[in-house]
């Protein structure tokens, strides 16, 4: 008895605690968003309180949709992103079968020296990076960011995919073996399809890094045409700081497409943390 | 016929390898290199010219540098006090209440308390800026209504609050990774280990510090160097709440906005790739040894609690 009412106890405390953190974490989100709604003098007279019919107001968004080019910017941010991801999953998979599926020398070196990625920032080699895309006539091109968040992703990616590949079974690749197929078409038809989970989380890890970035873009990137999202709302709301309006709406179509992202995918994201891939 | 199917074999190999290699190669390692070796150049007369130390000897001798260094290693430092006295201890706490048995709402909590996690630094740090500045007033109105306005200040633009105030408004951005983590290393726990402690009357607080805690201190090393590596390579929150010279007066500078100033140069100095090389190589020093001190005397000892 005594035990039951022990556990309630903890129970409520428990609850008592999570919410009260998970309002700490969703507030200024949910500050920005109600007020990004409101009339210049409701946001300042009375910032709790969500929008009435007598303080809503559209006119940030207004401005804001029509100096800023979001639309713009959001592209750029969407063709680098599933871009980067296309060649982390693609490479990524591929080195990792080599890895996973054949004996040759200096395969553990191989697999050493892939994985140095993972605990140093691409960050360090910046200085250089900016040289090389110099050198490549790559700067302000969304390529050159496409091709850093490809070397960035790739370390934790094939490791991710070799644990993984490592569980498809000998069997079925030899079958296909017997039956003719290439390396190729095993890695393609039969391991791919196979493995698809651990590209989801792969991708999922690699999204929200890449599309929240703002060094790159800064560095790599900075011209009008080449701006990601996060970079265009930093210049855009940097521009704006004493009209409110315009500012809490530009952050709220910032937070927007994230938003979305997550709602889509928040369930492989746990999912993929949860299950260990990252251990 | 065997030696002919073993050479097509090696082909394959070093087709499947060969993107990854060379991008990661192109990109990763040889910009590494190439740091390395224009922090040991300078630039005399339009020409490269190799000076050995020299760079490095300026960034520890010249008080112009070795102060900007120190002041930088030292706030960089306390930033990654606070992430692990207050963002890993609360992450802690959040996985140990999730993994409570039978909690409702699980799911929902997890998946709020992680919001802040996957918005940019450019939100995070725009968010806040607003929600603490005094003109807007929604940090002294909440102390208010606790009565406490009288702690309100504008933490942001005084010297001595705004290193903490942008850590620990890091610290709410990143709580869900420790969180996450720890949650998983809780669940992986085999519930006859967590029964057979119950046997011996050990339930609840007490069984979390004799059992659980001892058995993810792996996690817990792990997280510890996520978040070693993370914070000596911040920069984005830095520069957009306080800008690239670190206001106030290079208060919050950390390592990040060092090299981003001394490599862009800024109103009265010009920019110096050699010299924001050499802060770049003292940058990835600092993180190799802790990730060599995790790797060689946290990680090796730490096997055997595994299972």
């Amino acid at each position: 008895m005594q035990r039951v009412r022990h556990n309630l106890l903890n129970r409520a405390l428990a609850h008592a605690a999570l919410i009260t953190y998970t309002i700490i974490a969703l507030f200024p989100v949910v500050i920005i968003l109600i007020n990004s709604f409101k009339t210049r003098k409701a946001i300042f007279r009375h910032p709790l309180q969500p929008p009435t019919p007598d303080t809503f107001s559209l006119i940030g968004y207004e401005t804001v949709l029509k100096q800023g080019d979001y639309l713009h910017y959001f592209q750029n941010s969407l063709i680098v992103t599933v871009g980067s991801l296309f060649f982390i999953l693609l490479f990524g998979a591929m080195a990792a079968f080599a890895l996973s599926e054949y004996r040759f020398k200096g395969n553990t070196l191989m697999g050493l020296y892939l994985a140095i990625g993972i605990m140093i920032p691409i960050r360090l080699g910046t200085v250089a990076i900016l040289q090389f895309m110099v050198a490549a006539h790559l700067v302000n091109t969304l390529t050159a960011l496409i091709l850093v968040y490809t070397a960035q992703g790739l370390p934790l990616a094939i490791f991710i995919l070799s644990e993984f590949m490592r569980q498809v079974s000998a069997d079925l690749k030899d079958a296909g073996r017997i039956d003719g197929l290439s390396e190729y078409r095993i890695f393609f038809r039969l391991v791919l399809p196979l493995v698809r989970p651990a590209l989801a989380t792969v991708a999922v890890f690699n999204m929200i890094p890449i599309w929240n970035d703002l060094w790159f873009p800064l560095i790599l990137a900075p011209g009008e045409e080449t701006k990601t999202l996060t970079l265009g709302s930093q210049v855009f709301i940097g521009q704006f700081v004493t009209d409110w309006n315009a500012v809490l709406s530009g952050l709220s179509l910032a937070i927007l497409p994230v938003m979305i992202l997550y709602v889509i995918f928040s369930r492989q994201l746990i999912r993929g943390i949860t299950s260990g891939a990252v251990k | 016929m065997r030696a002919e199917t073993r050479s097509k074999r090696r082909w394959h190999i070093a087709i499947f390898l060969a993107p990854a290699v060379l991008v990661y190669t192109a990109l990763m390692i040889l910009p590494l290199f190439g740091t390395l070796k224009l922090s040991l150049y300078q630039q005399v007369d339009q020409q490269q010219v190799f000076v050995g130390l020299d760079n490095f000897r300026t960034l520890f001798g010249d008080p112009n540098w070795s102060e900007s260094f120190w002041r930088a290693l030292k706030n960089n430092t306390w930033f990654f006090i606070i992430h692990m006295l207050v963002q890993n201890p609360i992450g802690i706490a959040i996985a140990a209440m999730l993994s409570v048995p039978a909690l409702r709402f699980k799911g929902f909590y997890r998946t709020a308390i992680f919001i802040p996690t996957i918005l940019s630094f450019v939100i995070v740090g725009f968010a806040w800026k607003l929600i603490l500045s005094p003109l807007w007033g929604i940090a002294p109105d909440l102390l208010k209504m606790v009565g406490l306005k009288h702690l309100f200040h504008p933490w942001l633009g005084k010297e001595e609050y705004a290193l903490t105030t942008i850590a620990l408004i890091s610290v709410w951005q990143f709580v869900g990774i420790p969180m996450m983590l720890i949650y998983a290393a809780l669940l992986s726990i085999p519930d006859e280990i967590l029964e057979a402690g119950e046997m011996d009357g050990i339930t609840g607080m007490k069984a979390f510090w004799k059992i659980k805690l001892p058995l993810i201190l792996p996690s817990i090393g792990i997280i510890s160097i996520l978040t070693f590596v993370g914070n000596f390579n911040a920069f984005d929150l830095v520069y957009t709440m306080e800008g690239a010279m670190a206001a106030p007066n290079y208060s919050t500078e950390v390592m990040g906005t060092f090299l981003f100033r001394t490599f862009f140069g800024h109103q009265t100095q010009p920019g110096d790739p050699n010299m924001g090389a050499t802060i770049a190589m003292m940058m990835f020093f600092i993180i190799l040894t802790g990730v060599v001190i995790y790797l060689f005397l946290i990680q090796t000892r730490m096997r055997r609690y595994q299972f």
